[in-house]
């Protein structure tokens, strides 16, 4: 691998501003778990001004969802989902005090304005290597909203877990500007 | 007329789900091998090798390659001399609900309104031939959402030809972009109607990674599409560089003199299927 950088959550603003896209990370720590409609529950709890039922401030939210864990694992295949439909949700909870968000594929709207406002990161995962991820989730337990099923959010301890700065907050896009580099027709 | 027991096909379906998840194909193992010599991009390179490296950890049986072990979409080619001692839809359910329980796979189905789970992965998507003989093969292909939403349908004119092909190609898969997990293989479906090209671009990618178009034409006009595609700059996880599909197959049915339908199918990397015949 190349060069990598290493954090340890939860994040601080210097961390975030020592990110640039295409740096490959390996996080440690713990990370939070949401998806669609934990993100849409989250957001009715801001926006009634009420406070969460779990500390987001310096955190990084992991938009996932699981295959079924076998007996004796922590988890089973715990790869990325798609970001952009959280497109709607992410500045809010940015602007809670999140430090960014992983998953996979560009994250939109007003995404890229939070991420430099907020001073936040969008890494992504590699889509479909979910059981090497795995492999970097060292324990996995239920935070809040339980009857939710799969899109419960969870607190992931996670070991060297391999993530790339896909959109920085310097206003980078590496969706964009890789793609640039190596377009041809 | 030969008979086989239902159970003899729930059993096959069964094991054609676990397997399609955990083992990756060896032709698109040896695709992602050439990739990772070819990918320009440091970035890319890294990402090829990461996946390499998950295949390796799925084969071990333990974790499914992907989290999205998908909808479970199963071809069967049934002989018409063979007569099922059951129901077959009802027998393949029941294959696809066994194997996502015992593989500890993810049940991804659900009411398109209320969004509530069936819970057992069911139903599958069944696409069923009646062909010559007293075999039945079938090949179960689990499809992720993420790949699967990037799929496009265009009801071209005739008069817009193969150059028509060619560029709506090209613009699905820039459309696409990091989405559907690149990089991706392209299944094309030219003519037909409506449907038909949906469910032949869709059936293009079960293809055999290297494997060519019977026509010529055809076969060129892949080898084509794949530069074309490649030059897009995608790239691994839509990050940008040299290596975005792994293969384009096209298949191709005769169509009414009116239509020119033509249809983009994307599977990502995870490209799963297993056959058997039984």
């Amino acid at each position: 691998m190349a060069e990598v950088k290493r954090l340890n959550t939860p994040l601080t603003d210097e961390d975030i501003k020592g990110l640039k896209i295409g740096d490959n990370v390996l996080i440690t720590g713990e990370i939070l778990t949401a998806r669609d409609t934990a993100h849409k529950k989250m957001v009715e709890f801001l926006d009634k001004g009420e406070k969460l039922p779990f500390d987001i401030k310096g955190q990084l939210i992991y938009y996932v969802g699981p295959s079924p864990t076998r007996p004796g694992q922590v988890i089973g295949s715990a790869g990325p989902t798609t970001s952009g439909r959280m497109n709607k949700y992410a500045p809010r909870i940015l602007e809670a005090g999140s430090k960014g968000m992983i998953g996979k594929g560009e994250m939109g709207a007003g995404v890229p304005d939070a991420l430099k406002k907020y001073k936040g990161a969008y890494f992504i995962v590699v889509g479909g290597a979910a059981a090497l991820i795995s492999k970097s989730i060292v324990a996995n337990e239920l935070v809040a909203w339980e009857e939710m099923g799969a899109e419960a959010v969870r607190k992931y301890t996670v070991k060297d877990f391999p993530v790339i700065v896909a959109q920085d907050c310097h206003g980078g896009n590496m969706f964009v500007e890789g793609v640039k580099k190596y377009q041809r027709i | 007329m030969r008979q086989i027991d239902a159970a003899k096909i729930t059993e096959t379906v069964k094991k054609l789900c676990i397997d399609a998840n955990y083992y990756l194909g060896k032709d698109v193992m040896d695709a992602l091998e050439a990739a990772h010599k070819k990918e320009e991009s440091p970035v890319g390179k890294e990402i090829i090798s990461q996946i390499l490296e998950n295949d390796k950890i799925a084969a071990e049986g333990v974790f499914p390659m992907c989290q999205d072990t998908g909808a479970a979409v199963v071809f069967v080619e049934q002989g018409a001399f063979v007569f099922v001692n059951g129901n077959l839809t009802e027998a393949i359910n029941e294959g696809v609900r066994q194997g996502y329980k015992e593989g500890y796979l993810r049940k991804s189905m659900c009411d398109p309104i209320t969004r509530k789970n069936t819970g057992d992965n069911t139903p599958a998507i069944i696409h069923l031939d009646i062909v010559p003989g007293d075999k039945l093969k079938i090949i179960v292909a689990p499809k992720g959402g993420g790949s699967e939403n990037m799929s496009f349908v265009k009801m071209m004119k005739p008069a817009d030809g193969i150059e028509g092909v060619k560029d709506f190609v090209i613009e699905s898969v820039k459309k696409a972009g990091s989405n559907p997990c690149p990089p991706i293989i392209v299944g094309v479906g030219i003519g037909g109607i409506f449907e038909k090209c949906a469910q032949i671009a869709k059936k293009a990618l079960l293809r055999t990674i290297g494997s060519k178009h019977p026509d010529p034409f055809y076969a060129d006009l892949e080898a084509e599409l794949l530069e074309k595609v490649n030059m897009t700059g995608v790239g691994p996880q839509g990050l940008g560089g040299t290596v975005t599909a792994l293969a384009v197959f096209v298949e191709v049915h005769p169509c009414h003199i009116a239509s020119f339908p033509s249809a983009v199918n994307i599977n990502c990397h995870a490209a799963r299927h297993k056959e058997a015949v039984i």
